[in-house]
């Protein structure tokens, strides 16, 4: 009797890499992912209509993406993979993962599973963060790639990580006016520079490329910046921001900012199936534990891409494949040994050059000192400091998720993922702890909201 | 080992537990208020939060009463209201056969001061439109209501040390007995509590401890499916429930939609998860109940661990056995409304040594073989 | 109001037509129903708890904050849903 075939959840680098190595040993993996088209987020396909060409939508990692995009459409066509989009895993147990596609509610037998499952931008709240005109710096991402529309006509980009850079490149490349880029990491040190260099010269080939580029076309840049708001009636109008602690506040003009400091993983299957998590002290999150090949501290469920650890596109594509050829050695199916273990050094590369970039872009420590009271940390529940210091009165002990369940921050349609670096953040600070010392906060189904009709339970 | 002496020693800081500790702290006694986790996050903190009487058995009537008179007091028993609203309680019929057996309900418990209200189809329809029309009639209770068990348990526990009681969380008892003069309880961390008194309302976990003193009882687990829904408008204007159970749901002042029935999965002794088919159904029910919403998003699950008995009535009393101890658990899923007044009745049991609600039906041992009920 | 979105390139598609508080507009096919709302209009809801207006933030379907409502009175994701003829939104205005 042939055991089901591996379920992979996420058609981006990290799930169709995966879903490769399954085929070409003979297997016909289930394809899971919320998106029409595949390619993730970073790989993100354009709508039907759109005719930009891979050069202009993908930069220098066209052809990396194309490839990918060849890969996915030729598995699909051919019927090598059981493809489903449109659709969204929820939730999953030991033997089912819950999904729903166009509000049916349906669920998916699995005896192995890989979740794929990406990342979203993290953000910290600051003051005028919920204004219209205020967006991530992945979602201005999107709004160029995804439909050739910048975010505004006059744009500051602030926050921190390498994000920060490309995207200010790729909105200048394309016509877009903008203001000025505010990151609060110092400028590297001739150290961090040197390291990050021997760990990925090209990386930081690129990285230099797009500074330069951006000087030479008079971009502002500034470094170490202390903080930044969005000033403005009904959409942003101004960003103020402070060169340090003790410095008065500087204003530039603008109609839209756009903010992220670095990725937070799609976790949440990983928790509701039950994996262990640690907190990563370097990137400041807490992460699903995962041994060398890629499985997760349960024995089915295996882990690659963003969702398991923030490693980029290519770090996804490496630990797609390595995830699977994990659970073709698991099923007693033959591997080129040699090939895995080439891998395995890849990703061991990999690995060192993010913590060079997790050091020269660290989460900025002091972010949440001293926050007003009128301060929004929950945007779906609209929850301020001062609501949740109040709270801490009563419960001065209080954990993470205690907190969630008496102040409401968490509790709203997003379920924690806009708010949880920032709440966690204000946790530490409030208590006097380090942000090691707080607890994850905690998942709950669904993943996302799901539509209540059309509950078709198939028997 | 540390020794902690105390008057009474409460095993298990849900609402039931937290309200005897009030009671007892106003009338002057040292408690000690104990849990394994932390108070009121157990059934307590996450059930569904109606605050009903319509639809319990006779017996709880005079129990039910006396929590509804504290419960109209709760701002100046907790210092916070709880969210807690008299918006009144309708439980629908879907058959004419179900409206009979709620027509029989209201006959058997006309005395009891509920008011109810019959309302054939057509009277349900015009007073609460957003729902479904497919309904045999409904009846009303004016003035039964829902509160926010988030809130209102933690505050009940924060009241009690405001009136004198010592909490100590994360606290496990992992052993008690009666020594002829005291009992000697020990904790997890090594400590020891020597009391006069111990109460046993250790929820779903109080099987265990009525078994350390020689009184086993029939006790279950049950673990309700909950959800919640996004915050939306306005659209009810009562408590829903169903003749017959599998679904109810309450509309909170911020918007988003409780809703509750079937049940989840056991996954591990004590722990609960969320089943597929009992969302799947849920959600059915939900969206033929009040078509409107049918377009609105869950999105939060959850379960919590029930202690059921074979009545569905709770152990409610002293014990049967041992002199000085009491129980107050096995609430069947239904302990929020009436766990106000439990604590209270427990509280005067130890105090004055009587009850003045009748507590008979609640004995701990009416299920072993000579109670003739088995 | 003016718009929030810029269109800068690929800009050439089909019109698509949508009302928005039953004034009839056009936006392209191909636009997602952000897009098309947040070229024309400043904003796309206003919050439950304070009427603050709302215009998305992540554009991937995380942080739910570009739901917008139907004249139906369902609610869709504005970020991840296609822009479809003959939709009608309804778009509170905002108490200044």
């Amino acid at each position: 009797m042939r055991a089901p075939a591996p379920v992979i959840v996420g058609a981006g680098p990290a799930g169709m890499r995966a879903a490769q190595v399954l085929v070409q040993a003979g297997l016909r993996p289930v394809v899971i992912d919320e998106a029409p088209k595949p390619g993730g987020q970073i790989y993100r396909q354009q709508p039907d209509g759109f005719t930009r060409g891979a050069r202009k939508l993908y930069g220098f990692e066209h052809s990396k993406a194309s490839a990918l995009h060849e890969a996915a459409r030729q598995m699909i066509a051919s019927g090598q993979i059981d493809y489903r989009p449109n659709t969204l895993v929820w939730d999953a147990d030991d033997r089912q993962l819950y999904v729903t596609c166009d509000g049916k509610h349906d669920a998916v037998p699995y005896e192995r599973v890989i979740l794929a499952t990406g990342a979203t931008d993290r953000v910290l709240p600051f003051a005028g963060w919920t204004l219209p005109g205020v967006y991530t710096l992945g979602g201005a991402q999107i709004a160029l790639k995804y439909q050739g529309c910048a975010i505004g006509k006059r744009i500051v980009l602030a926050g921190t990580g390498p994000l920060l850079y490309l995207v200010a490149y790729q909105y200048c490349k394309a016509g877009a006016q903008v203001s000025a880029v505010l990151d609060t990491s110092p400028f590297p040190t001739l150290r961090q520079g040197v390291q990050a260099f021997v760990a990925d010269a090209s990386l930081m080939a690129k990285g230099l490329y797009y500074m330069a580029w951006l000087r030479a076309r008079g971009v502002s840049m500034m470094h170490g910046v202390a903080g930044f708001e969005a000033d403005g009636v009904g959409r942003v109008e101004s960003v103020r921001w402070r060169k340090n602690a003790a410095s008065a506040m500087q204003i530039l003009p603008c109609d839209a900012l756009a903010c992220g400091f670095g990725l937070r993983s799609e976790n949440q299957l990983a928790s509701l199936l039950g994996c262990n998590f640690v907190f990563d002290e370097q990137d400041c999150n807490w992460q699903p534990q995962v041994q060398p090949g890629g499985q997760s501290s349960r024995a089915n469920v295996y882990l690659a891409g963003d969702g398991m650890r923030i490693g980029g596109a290519d770090m996804a594509e490496l630990t797609g494949r390595q995830c699977a050829y994990s659970v073709l050695q698991d099923l007693g199916i033959h591997c080129d040994k040699k090939q895995v273990a080439q891998l395995a050094r890849r990703i061991a590369r990999g690995r060192k050059t993010r913590q060079c970039i997790d050091r020269m872009f660290a989460l900025p420590a002091h972010w949440m000192d001293a926050v007003d009271d009128t301060l929004m940390v929950c945007r779906c529940e609209e929850i301020c400091a001062g609501e949740i210091r109040q709270m801490l009165r009563d419960d001065p002990h209080s954990g993470l998720n205690r907190m969630k369940a008496l102040s409401r921050v968490g509790m709203g349609r997003c379920q924690g993922r806009m708010c949880v670096a920032g709440a966690s953040m204000f946790l530490a600070q409030e208590q006097g702890i380090a942000l090691s010392g707080v607890e994850r906060l905690r998942n709950q189904p669904p993943v996302k909201p799901i539509p209540i009709g059309g509950a078709a339970c198939k028997p | 080992m540390q020794t902690v002496n105390t008057d009474v020693l409460i095993i298990g800081a849900g609402i039931i537990g937290a309200s005897t500790a009030y009671f007892l702290s106003k009338q002057g006694l040292q408690v000690l208020l104990c849990d394994a986790g932390q108070s009121g996050t157990k059934a307590s903190g996450v059930n569904f939060g109606g605050v009903r009487r319509q639809g319990r058995p006779l017996s709880q009537m005079p129990l039910a009463a006396r929590s509804h008179q504290l419960w109209g007091q709760l701002s100046e028993l907790i210092g916070i209201d709880g969210e807690y609203i008299r918006c009144g309680h309708l439980k629908v019929a879907f058959t004419g056969q179900d409206l009979d057996r709620l027509q029989a309900y209201n006959h058997r418990v006309a005395s009891c001061g509920l008011d109810l209200q019959l309302l054939d189809a057509g009277q349900v329809h015009s007073r609460y439109p957003w729902l479904s029309t497919d309904l045999a009639g409904a009846s009303l209770c004016p003035a039964d209501g829902h509160a926010n068990p988030r809130l209102v348990s933690p505050a009940l526990s924060w009241a009690a040390q405001q009136a004198g009681t010592r909490l100590m969380e994360h606290c496990r008892i992992i052993d008690s007995r009666y020594d002829g003069r005291h009992f000697q309880s020990d904790t997890a961390d090594h400590q020891r509590i020597q009391s006069r008194f111990v109460v046993n309302t250790a929820g779903a976990w109080a099987g265990d401890i009525a078994a350390m003193f020689g009184e086993p009882v029939p006790l279950t687990e049950i673990y309700p499916q909950m959800g919640v829904t996004e915050p939306l408008p306005p659209i009810m204007n009562v408590v829903l429930g169903v003749q017959g159970g599998g679904i109810y749901a309450r509309q909170v002042a911020r918007g988003n939609i409780v809703f509750g029935g079937s049940r989840a999965l056991s996954v591990a002794a004590g722990y609960a998860r969320s089943s597929h088919q009992s969302v799947s159904m849920l959600l059915t029910r939900l969206a033929g109940l009040i078509p409107g919403i049918a377009n609105a998003h869950v999105i939060r699950f959850w379960s919590g661990v029930e202690g059921a008995t074979p009545d569905l009535n709770p152990y409610l009393g002293p014990s049967s056995k041992t002199p000085g101890l009491f129980h107050g658990f096995g609430y069947s899923g239904a302990g929020f409304q009436v766990g106000l007044a439990s604590g209270e009745v427990l509280a005067q049991l130890i105090a004055t040594g009587t009850s003045h609600i009748p507590i008979e039906d609640f004995r701990i041992d009416r299920f072993t073989a000579d109670s003739g009920k088995l | 109001m003016s718009g929030l979105f810029t269109r800068l390139v690929d800009q050439q598609r089909k019109p698509c037509h949508f009302f928005v508080n039953g004034t009839a507009c056009t936006a392209r096919m191909g636009d997602t129903i952000m897009t098309a709302l947040l070229t024309l209009n400043g904003h796309l809801r206003l919050t439950e708890f304070t009427g603050s207006p709302r215009a998305g933030f992540c554009l991937m379907g995380a942080c739910q904050d570009c739901l917008v409502l139907q004249e139906n009175g369902e609610r869709l994701r504005a970020c991840s849903t296609l822009l479809q003829e003959n939709m009608r939104f309804v778009i509170p205005e905002q108490n200044r």
